[in-house]
């Protein structure tokens, strides 16, 4: 017999809005899942990718909580477009030069802080990131003591951008040598953006440098093969992507 | 791919979107992934006023021949009318 007799707590979880505290003391807008019941969890903060703060990253977040973790996606354009439908916020975002560093990395700080203040925490904290927020995984486990991140086929962690480029991007290959925490990458054979040659040059330097990593690339598969919502979605790639993940979070995040 | 690059313009005119009319200050152009076309890139226009928010957009999402179609559709349909008569200093 689960909570209020009604639900069995193997499975059930809670969701909603919340407000977290980002950078520079923000108030945020955010999406948290969490199992319910009494037993001890790990947390993981989801990143969500260029397109914004929509309903397939909740679905990811709510997913996650399933999983037995609590979950919290920040939404990064709440400071540009509170309130706003997440296709109009990530124009405007877009429009205004994207999201700094900087920014991102202080309010994954306030995600994380807020998992680890939940009750049922045990302390442990990961992050998964998605696209843009792939990059901006790998950049907050190099700047914050996070125990696991997952990168899914984040672009410019190696590689310049092109000139021109109008977003402030930049590669994060020499931030390498502070990644606090063991990382999966999860990738397309064929995207370019990360390149495989890209993702082979990342797996160097963290072999070299003695950063524990498992990296996965699916034939078949390019750039965004887990938006079950859009025609890149690769079933079968994600599905044991997702296996990858489960086991990985569970690891490294279990007390 | 997320290609990340947007150019954009200052603009002048208007456009309606879900609230009404408004007046269009900026236009984002940008190859990405769209919200809704069913393909895996757009060409994605948006046309903004950020000044009134986020809601202040008129949103297209063509396909790259689409887009191209368009291009030579506002050229052809300004050589055939009289140079300046839609300029911002036009008479009225």
């Amino acid at each position: 017999m689960g909570q209020d007799g009604e639900y069995d707590v193997r499975d059930a979880i809670q969701a909603g809005t919340v407000w977290i505290t980002g950078a520079a003391g923000d108030e945020i807008e955010a999406y948290l899942a969490h199992p319910l019941g009494s037993k001890q969890h790990g947390g993981v903060v989801v990143i969500h990718h260029m397109p914004g703060y929509d309903e397939p990253t909740k679905e990811i977040t709510r997913r996650l909580a399933t999983y037995g973790f609590a979950a919290i996606c920040p939404n990064l354009y709440s400071r540009e477009a509170p309130g706003a439908s997440p296709d109009d916020a990530a124009a405007t975002v877009r429009a205004a030069g994207g999201v700094p560093d900087e920014r991102l990395v202080e309010d994954v700080a306030g995600a994380a802080a807020y998992l680890r203040g939940l009750p049922g925490s045990n302390g442990k904290v990961g992050v998964i990131g998605y696209c843009s927020g792939g990059r901006q995984a790998f950049l907050a486990a190099c700047r914050l003591p996070l125990d696991a991140a997952v990168d899914c086929y984040g672009a410019f962690v190696v590689g310049e951008p092109p000139a021109g480029f109008p977003l402030r991007v930049r590669p994060l290959l020499d931030e390498a040598p502070s990644l606090r925490c063991p990382l999966l990458g999860m990738f397309g054979a064929d995207d370019q953006y990360p390149s495989p040659e890209q993702v082979a040059e990342l797996d160097r330097e963290l072999t070299r440098l003695g950063k524990p990593h498992e990296f996965h690339t699916y034939e078949g598969a390019g750039h965004a093969f887990f938006a079950v919502d859009r025609p890149s979605y690769r079933p079968q790639a994600a599905t044991d992507g997702w296996r990858r993940i489960r086991e990985f979070f569970d690891r490294h995040l279990s007390a | 791919m997320c290609t990340y690059v947007t150019v954009t313009r200052p603009v002048e005119g208007s456009g309606k979107g879900a609230n009404g009319w408004f007046p269009v200050t900026d236009a984002s152009v940008y190859v990405d992934h769209p919200t809704h076309a069913p393909y895996a890139h757009t060409v994605n226009i948006d046309f903004l006023n950020p000044a009134a928010g986020p809601g202040a957009r008129v949103a297209v999402e063509l396909t790259e021949e689409s887009a191209l179609a368009l291009v030579e559709a506002i050229q052809a349909a300004l050589a055939a009318a009289p140079a300046g008569i839609a300029s911002r200093d036009q008479r009225v």
